[in-house]
């Protein structure tokens, strides 16, 4: 004869065991439901944050072959490294607008920036911006000059630029602008001045 | 003594070699004979490369020909082709080498007319292809003054290499399309010129003028015109050899033009233009149509410029006479192991209008070595005198009407070059695109770089 207390025991363990697993599925389909989708549709980039404040921006312009110098008011982070990044994807958004003076492709965008001591700036470009470049002399040296003299308007300090693309050395932009060396900030402000 | 022997050798075998000159009013250039199964051939894409677009394509046995709106196809190893959808024979077969058209030698005469729609003068033996009426006739004065002179007028300027023998003056056309003047010797009624005779071989034309003692020659009116003189007798004292004979004997040289005539040792004052079209081979350039590159369109201009350049006394190397693939350090390499006196790199752009002159954007200079200098910084030296080049490059273009503006430019090799080095990027002129295939733009493009190295060159020749 199995004690009554035995069987009351069992039942109880039984609806307990019960209750879990009704409670573990409801656990994993909430679960599933906040899930983030795997291909998301928002930008790689997160916007950036901070202050708005007022910079130049070194606009080419192909048909006069030149570079303007054109206020922005831009939000910039903190950050030297994430306000050079912002800085460089301001001048890209002005280059990716419809009837630009200075087209780039609408994918252009910088992968990031690293700031070197002495006064070194890495500029990495994605793969983009450099693949789908128009191919000439003046349109790809007004790119580079461009985000050169930007970065150096305003990032105190930056003496020098290399420009990687998807961070590695590349010969050149397009088939033209040498990115092997290092830019010296001087000497193209002065090419630009002459 | 080896390396004497190899050089002599090489030289031999450089002479010995055949080759065909084609003149044409687009452009005019050589290309070698090549030997086959003991029959004469040449290649079909680099006849047609510089007077037209030309596209092909080889599969297998068959390689399918356009040239501007003409297909052919041609069969490896056989002598029929289909050139306009009509049959064309040969004399021997076609060969096909590396994708490659040979076609034989002695068919060209009729080939190519079938291509260009235009009659040819093919003097085969000479090894010299006319295309049009671009012939230059000579004509003959002799002056009986003394001394005697013996006046040659061009119906177009001439650059031939002159050099003198004993009782002989010899002058060589490489480049230039003269023709015969009638009749193959002219004998004159004087007791020191006596005679010229003509002849062509292997691509050139030959003038010979022979005296009873030495002669010396000068180019006059656009170098239309050369006159051939006995020179002065030193009145007094002993025979000056310099006078009698004002060109070493082994020397072959350019002269001068007009009064700049300098009976020294002209050679020396010879300036090297090194000539580089950019791109070539696997590196196509721009694109700056669906069917034109930049490295096709930089070939063209660069030909047109060594023939401008020869015009006015330079020596020109030009870095590929062909689509082949250089690399910025070898172009660099070859023009500076060469001491050029300028270097002229050739770009192309389907964007902008005119034409844009570049320096070199030099980076922060590295200490120099000694007599050394960071490669990436041999420009730095005579940067102040490539700007000098790019100013007269660009007054130049200006008096043609080309819309012309001049920069700094990022651009390999210019930063390793140590001679004076400029790039010109030539843009589309009024009717668009099409004007950097048009051989009159590119001409006159040609025409105000090579004036405007003319009008810098005695600040070129104090180059080390």
């Amino acid at each position: 004869m199995i004690p009554k207390s035995l069987l009351v025991g069992v039942a109880i363990l039984l609806v307990l065991v019960v209750a879990m697993g009704v409670y573990l599925r409801h656990m994993r389909i909430r679960a599933t439901e906040t899930e983030p989708p795997t291909a998301s549709a928002l930008p790689v980039t997160p916007p950036a944050s901070g202050p708005t404040e007022t910079v130049t921006l070194y606009v080419a312009d192909d048909a006069a072959g030149i570079l303007r110098a054109e206020s922005a008011k831009i939000p910039l982070p903190g950050g030297r490294e994430q306000r050079a990044e912002s800085l460089l994807r301001a001048l890209l958004r002005i280059y990716q607008q419809p009837g630009a003076a200075h087209p780039l492709a609408a994918e252009s965008d910088i992968r990031s920036i690293y700031l070197i001591d002495p006064g070194v700036a890495v500029v990495d470009l994605n793969a983009a911006l450099a693949d789908h470049h128009r191919s000439g002399i003046l349109c790809e040296q007004l790119t580079v000059n461009s985000l050169i003299q930007t970065l150096a308007a305003n990032v105190p300090g930056i003496q020098r630029v290399n420009i990687l693309v998807e961070g590695k050395s590349r010969d050149t932009l397009a088939g033209h602008a040498d990115l092997t060396e290092a830019f010296d900030v001087t000497t193209v402000e002065q090419a630009a001045e002459q | 003594m080896l390396l004497a022997t190899f050089a002599l050798l090489s030289a031999s075998s450089s002479a010995d070699e055949k080759q065909l000159s084609v003149y044409s009013s687009v452009a005019i250039y050589r290309l070698p004979v090549l030997e086959r199964n003991g029959h004469d051939y040449v290649g079909l894409l680099e006849l047609l490369e510089p007077l037209g677009r030309v596209s092909s394509e080889t599969k297998g046995q068959v390689l399918k020909l356009r040239y501007n709106a003409v297909d052919a196809e041609f069969l490896e190893g056989k002598t029929r082709a289909r050139i306009r959808g009509q049959n064309f024979d040969f004399s021997n077969p076609v060969l096909i080498e590396n994708s490659r058209g040979l076609v034989p030698f002695n068919s060209l005469g009729a080939l190519l007319p079938r291509f260009l729609g235009t009659q040819v003068n093919f003097r085969e033996g000479a090894r010299r292809l006319f295309i049009g009426d671009v012939g230059i006739q000579i004509s003959f004065k002799m002056e009986a003054s003394n001394p005697p002179r013996l006046a040659l007028s061009f119906t177009a300027p001439v650059n031939p290499t002159i050099s003198t023998e004993p009782d002989k003056l010899r002058m060589i056309f490489k480049r230039d399309p003269v023709v015969s003047p009638g009749s193959q010797s002219i004998s004159f009624d004087n007791k020191v010129i006596t005679q010229a005779s003509y002849s062509e071989t292997n691509g050139d034309a030959e003038l010979d003028v022979a005296a009873n003692g030495a002669l010396m020659a000068s180019f006059s009116n656009d170098r239309k015109t050369i006159v051939i003189s006995a020179p002065q007798q030193t009145p007094t004292g002993p025979q000056n050899p310099a006078a009698i004979a004002p060109f070493p004997t082994t020397s072959s040289n350019t002269l001068e033009t007009g009064s700049n005539i300098n009976n020294s040792r002209i050679a020396a004052h010879r300036i090297l233009a090194v000539v580089d079209p950019a791109h070539g081979g696997d590196e196509r350039g721009a694109a700056l149509t669906d069917s034109l590159s930049e490295k096709d369109v930089t070939l063209g201009f660069a030909r047109l410029l060594r023939h401008e350049l020869e015009n006015r006394g330079f020596a020109v190397n030009l870095l590929r006479d062909a689509d082949t693939t250089l690399s910025a350090d070898q172009r660099a390499s070859t023009a500076n192991l060469g001491h050029g006196g300028v270097y002229i790199c050739l770009h192309a752009v389907s964007e902008g209008s005119g034409a844009l002159v570049y320096t070199a954007l030099i980076p922060a200079e590295e200490p120099s070595k000694g007599v050394f200098h960071a490669w990436n910084a041999a420009q730095a030296p005579v940067l102040p005198l490539s700007r000098t080049v790019s100013t007269a490059i660009v007054a130049e273009m200006q008096k043609r009407k080309f819309q012309v503006q001049t920069s700094s430019a990022s651009l390999r090799p210019l930063n390793n070059v140590v001679m004076p080095a400029v790039s010109v990027e030539l843009a589309p002129g009024p009717n668009g695109v099409s004007d950097l295939t048009s051989a009159n733009y590119q001409q006159r493009a040609a025409a105000a770089i090579a004036d405007a190295i003319v009008s810098v060159r005695d600040r070129l020749e104090v180059q080390p």
